[in-house]
């Protein structure tokens, strides 16, 4: 039975609701990291670090070190919030609070739960994109208007590692084994897609293992757009980041739903 | 009379098991239908298919007159559900768990406040409005999953065991307030381990062992048919008795250190008993639906 696309946009927006209800409440101690971790790491990579790395050369341009990893912070915390969202937390509303067992006995249906939930990663990168464009702008690290863009690129982002969270959360048998996908997908991502060495700097074959991970494009877009510059070529990533969670969201529903309805 | 819930030949397997084998019933608009059984009998597999959670493996399921599988939605707005285990939003507080899920049911705000009121004082639960789950006892988590099944005003209320785990007292607050319920019209389903409470709450009930029904009818029916009117039960009966009760043919169970003579004619057969073979630890009382539950489903452990 086929329902009205704005039907389930209604009854997906019904979950994001509820997560919203919730995090109004605590909302002060989620302000906090987004906060503070730019600052930190600005502090630790930029200052410490670029008295000995100097000048980065990033697509025929010479930067300051702060300045070249300044927009790859924002995409690693686009990834953290969705990943760590949509992974422990989702994991502990479904199987810990049984959320979803007791949604089930209502008119939504469990794509609407998991569409809600993706969304709702989504909505946290898209907060905490918006906290550290403040901080680091504070620094005149952030080109506007183009800037701005950053926040739809995070609710982009978000969406896409917030459907990979969630496939793994579909398939891990308990809350300790998350941690295989956090040292097997998000430390090397956070390591090699560019954030904190150019790619071309890599061996050819390590570079084009790196245009595997969605964060290399990530990075490359919030990158380009910190720096103001919009040209056809970010297409490849938006184009990128879109087929990641058209083809990553239907498994993650057809495995949640393997896995939850019995 | 209309039939809420149709169940023709349902069957639920879990790989090569049969959970729920092939079981027919009908549950009719305004009535209390209990189903009992003893552990892993298939009362929750069966419920969960007549909320829509699980897809039924064979079988037809109708819930007021519509497939549950074509039309899971339609037919989920208009029933409440009270699960085994308690699902509640233990990130909320206790109002909170009943607005937030009024939203799944498109109520619109003012209304979801009005009615989540009106359910706090029906459970006694106004002053805890503001309480975290976590916090809350074992019979008021109960009665809030209560309160939480009947946000959407629903036509048919479901409840998986509603009083397992509570004391004497939750377990008449919980009875009295489906009482209530039933006599506006509400029609329930209900399963349940206690007997004393379907004897009390359930127009009709069926027994579930091992996917399948035993026997259906209303309580005192099946007391009658199954047990009859009275129960005489000897504590540490001694051979004489026994030879007695067999060379009679008299319908009993001896369970070695005690003896329960079923039927008979009552109070003839006690005087009998008590006169000529036990002076003491023979009792005779009513016959209950416990004895029904347990000559037709033994008395060994489930599971
Ligand atoms: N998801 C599942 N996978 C495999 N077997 C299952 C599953 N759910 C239930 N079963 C089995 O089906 C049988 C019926 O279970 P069900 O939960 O319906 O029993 P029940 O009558 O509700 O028992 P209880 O009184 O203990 O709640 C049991 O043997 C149980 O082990
Ligand atoms: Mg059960």
């Amino acid at each position: 039975m086929k329902s009205p696309p704005i039907a389930v946009i209604r009854r997906t927006s019904r979950i994001w609701q509820r997560n919203w209800t919730v995090y109004r409440q605590t909302w002060k101690i989620s302000f906090v990291p987004p906060l503070l971790e730019p600052l930190f790491y600005l502090l630790a990579f930029g200052v410490g670090l670029s008295a000995l790395v100097g000048e980065v050369s990033y697509r025929g341009e010479a930067l300051s070190y702060v300045a070249f990893i300044a927009p790859a912070l924002v995409a690693i915390n686009i990834m953290n919030n969705a990943f760590f969202e949509n992974t422990y937390a989702s994991f502990v509303r479904m199987y810990y609070q049984k959320t979803f067992d007791a949604i089930l006995a209502t008119p939504l249906s469990l794509t609407e739960i998991i569409l809600g939930e993706i969304v709702w990663g989504a909505t946290k990168s898209v907060i905490g994109t918006a906290i550290m464009l403040v901080v680091i702008s504070a620094f005149g690290l952030i080109a506007y208007p183009h800037g701005l863009l950053l926040l739809p690129v995070a609710l982009l982002g978000g969406l896409a590692f917030g459907a990979i969270a969630m496939l793994f959360t579909s398939v891990v048998p308990n809350i300790e084994t998350f941690n295989l996908p956090v040292f097997l997908f998000v430390t090397p991502m956070f390591l090699f897609s560019g954030t904190f060495f150019p790619v071309d700097t890599l061996p050819v074959w390590f570079r084009s293992l790196a245009l595997f991970l969605p964060l290399t494009h990530l990075v490359r877009l919030t990158r380009d757009l910190a720096y103001g510059r919009l040209d056809l070529s970010l297409l490849w990533a938006v184009g990128y980041l879109l087929l990641f969670c058209a083809i990553v969201t239907p498994l993650a529903i057809g495995r949640m739903r393997r896995r939850l309805i019995r | 009379m209309e039939e809420v819930i149709v169940a023709e030949n349902l069957v639920k397997t879990f790989g090569s098991f049969r959970a729920v084998d092939g079981i027919s019933f009908r549950v009719r608009r305004g009535e209390c239908f209990g189903i009992l059984g003893p552990n892993g009998a298939g009362k929750t597999s069966t419920i969960r298919m007549l909320y829509g959670f699980s897809p039924k493996d064979g079988g037809r399921l109708d819930v007021f007159g519509r497939d549950i599988e074509r039309e899971p939605r339609q037919i989920k707005s208009r029933i409440g559900v009270c699960q085994q285990e308690n699902t509640l939003d233990p990130d909320l507080t206790v109002q909170q768990n009943l607005e937030v899920f009024a939203r799944y049911f498109d109520i619109p705000r003012a209304q979801a406040r009005q009615r989540a009121e009106q359910l706090l004082h029906f459970i006694g639960l106004e002053p805890r409005r503001q309480a975290k789950i976590p916090t809350l006892s074992g019979g008021m988590l109960r009665r809030l999953m209560l309160a939480r099944a009947l946000i959407n005003n629903p036509e048919i209320l479901i409840l998986d065991e509603p009083t397992t785990g509570l004391d004497p007292q939750s377990r008449h607050q919980v009875w009295l307030r489906l009482e209530e319920l039933k006599s506006l019209g509400m029609s329930i389903l209900l399963t349940t381990h206690y007997m004393d409470e379907a004897a009390r709450l359930c127009d009709r009930l069926l027994i579930l062992d091992q996917g399948r029904i035993l026997v259906e009818g209303a309580p005192l029916d099946l007391i009658r048919q199954h047990v009859g009117r009275e129960v005489i039960e000897i504590a540490t009966p001694e051979e004489e008795l026994r030879r007695f009760v067999r060379d009679q043919q008299l319908p009993h169970e001896d369970l070695g250190h005690r003896l329960i003579v079923y039927g008979g004619d009552g109070e003839g057969l006690y005087h009998r008993l008590t006169t000529d073979y036990c002076r003491q630890g023979c009792t005779l009382r009513m016959a209950t639906l416990e004895d029904v539950f347990l000559r037709l489903t033994g008395r060994e452990l489930r599971e």
